[in-house]
């Protein structure tokens, strides 16, 4: 199952900027990245194509970071694309508690992330729906 | 004078009565498993002590003596005849308790009583005790001697500011008791509801629990157009009614028929002169169920050596001018950083540095506490960040009574625990 870096950071300027040189330096592309804040700080989610180098990395310079186990969907990058598996979710009860997206291939194919509960149980139900999960080399090498 | 055969007592009747009073709360001390031991432990024999210089053979009591005998190991009275017991917040879970027989209620109330009229105040008075009741002292302290005094009083203790308002318009409100910080913040309010505070009619303030200089107090008098009158007390000593300001305003006459004042020099230990600054120290001498010697407050202040104008024979204390430790006082709360710093250390998704920044917004003290997230306990959740926050003030008020404003920090973010680290920052200009 693939894997995003979660790193809790002060709502400050410059911190993002400290979490990136120690990804660059330690060579890891960034694929892509969403923040969340909660006023005096936040969680800044970095999807990378090696995060258990990135989770060393940033461990060993005394950065709050954990490893989330996240679900990537292939979607279709078409009006309605994203209801699909929304719909799918819904009727199995699956709540998602975070998630973004993006293209990758224009009009053709999108990518969906998102975190859960339980994301063996998630990941059972949408392989039987028909969906097509990315691996995590997959993932990264997108 | 509220009584003016004790307030008015020639020095040497006076003398005699301390001494009297002196010994016999070293014999009821006696039976106090802490007393027995402190005088056993330094070879003080009190059948010794025949004058009021040998106060100073005595050893000090300290507030850590109080936590240690928690929760009676002061007390020296039958647990049948304690009507009631106050307490302050402590480290660790323990408080420091203290016990009062009925007579000690009524003499303390009296001590209140004759003091309040020193200020000023008067049976005719609408008394509005704008001060937290419950374990801390202030409110119920100044209830009982303003109820003593024959005001009528309205005990609408601390906030909901707009309330409070309507029970001064209400019941026209002419005297209060109230925290100076508070009294600013107050006066913001009446101003935002359109009424001039002044307008009010409160003629007189009975201001204290917390430090504040002459010039908040000639704010608070030209905003309301009242006189204020500072006052001293501490829950050692039973609670406020220690040290009253007469309308001489220059200091506070401290009741030498119940408490002994002296000032030391807060390193060594040693008695410093009347007019000398250094740490007040107290003995309580008229306390059935509690007495206690030579308390060191670790408040710094001085004896006014002239006699006051007033006639009133009992030395005066000036106004505080410190701390010789390191205890905050938020919104007339008393705050040792050391509880902040327990409760903080048994929370484990908080690491070992913290800091404690404490402001004064619109006249309201408020306290920040930057804590470091340990890194070992982060999930990756928002959520969970939220919960710990919340969960962090909710223990810290519990302990400190206030409610802290908590800052999540990144791991490494302060100074570290070695060395010399700043770890309260007061941004408040008294």
């Amino acid at each position: 199952m693939p894997h995003q870096l979660s790193i809790f950071a002060e709502n400050k300027p410059g911190k993002i900027e400290k979490i990136t040189g120690i990804i660059a330096e330690g060579q890891i592309n960034i694929r892509a990245v969403t923040i969340s804040d909660a006023g005096d700080y936040g969680i800044i989610k970095l999807l990378v194509d090696n995060p258990e180098r990135g989770f060393e990395l940033l461990k060993s310079e005394n950065i709050a970071v954990n490893l989330k186990e996240i679900i990537a969907v292939k979607i279709e990058d078409k009006i309605g694309g994203l209801h699909e598996i929304s719909k799918v979710l819904r009727e199995n009860n699956i709540n998602v508690n975070d998630s973004y997206g993006f293209i990758t291939e224009p009009k053709k194919e999108a990518v969906f992330i998102f975190q859960v509960a339980d994301p063996i149980h998630a990941e059972n139900i949408l392989k039987k729906e028909g969906f097509s999960l990315l691996s995590d080399r997959e993932l990264y090498l997108i | 004078m509220f009584n003016s055969s004790i307030e008015q007592i020639p020095r040497q009747e006076l003398e005699a009565l301390q001494l009297d009073r002196l010994k016999k709360a070293l014999e009821a001390a006696q039976r106090t498993p802490f007393y027995k031991k402190q005088f056993s432990d330094n070879n003080i024999d009190v059948s010794k002590i025949n004058s009021l210089s040998d106060l100073k053979k005595l050893p000090f009591t300290t507030k850590s003596d109080l936590r240690v005998s928690y929760p009676d190991g002061m007390c020296a009275v039958d647990r049948n005849v304690i009507v009631r017991m106050h307490a302050s917040s402590g480290t660790t879970g323990k408080s420091t308790v203290i016990f009062y027989t009925r007579k000690d209620i009524e003499e303390w109330s009296s001590l209140v009583a004759r003091g309040l009229y020193s200020s000023g105040i008067r049976s005719e008075d609408v008394f509005q005790n704008m001060m937290g009741y419950g374990l801390f002292t202030g409110g119920l302290g100044l209830h009982y001697g303003a109820e003593k005094l024959g005001c009528m009083i309205i005990p609408s203790a601390t906030g909901n500011s707009l309330k409070q308002i309507q029970l001064i318009q209400d019941f026209k409100t002419t005297a209060v008791h109230i925290t100076p910080s508070y009294a600013l913040h107050l006066a913001d309010v009446i101003n935002g509801e359109g009424i001039n505070p002044a307008d009010l009619g409160i003629r007189r303030a009975v201001l204290g629990a917390e430090p504040y200089s002459e010039a908040t107090r000639d704010k608070i008098q030209d905003i309301y157009g009242l006189k204020a009158y500072n006052n001293y007390g501490l829950s050692e000593m039973n609670g406020p009614g220690v040290a009253f300001e007469c309308e001489e305003l220059g200091g506070m006459h401290i009741w030498e028929d119940f408490y002994i004042p002296e000032i030391i020099n807060p390193e060594t230990g040693e008695n410093l002169p009347d007019g000398e600054t250094g740490e007040l120290v107290i003995t309580h001498i008229n306390r059935e169920a509690m007495p206690i010697f030579r308390y060191r407050t670790r408040d710094l202040t001085r004896i006014i050596p002239e006699p006051c104008r007033c006639g009133r024979t009992h030395k005066r204390i000036d106004r505080m001018k410190g701390r010789t430790d390191d205890m905050l006082i938020i919104s007339g709360v008393n705050i040792f950083p050391s509880q902040i710093e327990s409760v903080l250390m048994n929370i484990p998704e908080v690491g070992n540095n913290y800091q404690i920044v404490v402001d004064r917004e619109n006249n309201l003290d408020k306290i920040h506490i930057k804590v470091e997230l340990y890194s070992k306990m982060f999930h990756g959740d928002i959520k969970e960040l939220d919960s710990l926050r919340k969960n962090i003030t909710d223990l810290l008020k519990s302990t400190i009574i206030v409610t802290p404003k908590i800052e999540l920090l990144e791991p490494g973010s302060l100074p570290p625990s070695t060395g010399k680290a700043v770890r309260v920052i007061d941004n408040r200009k008294i």
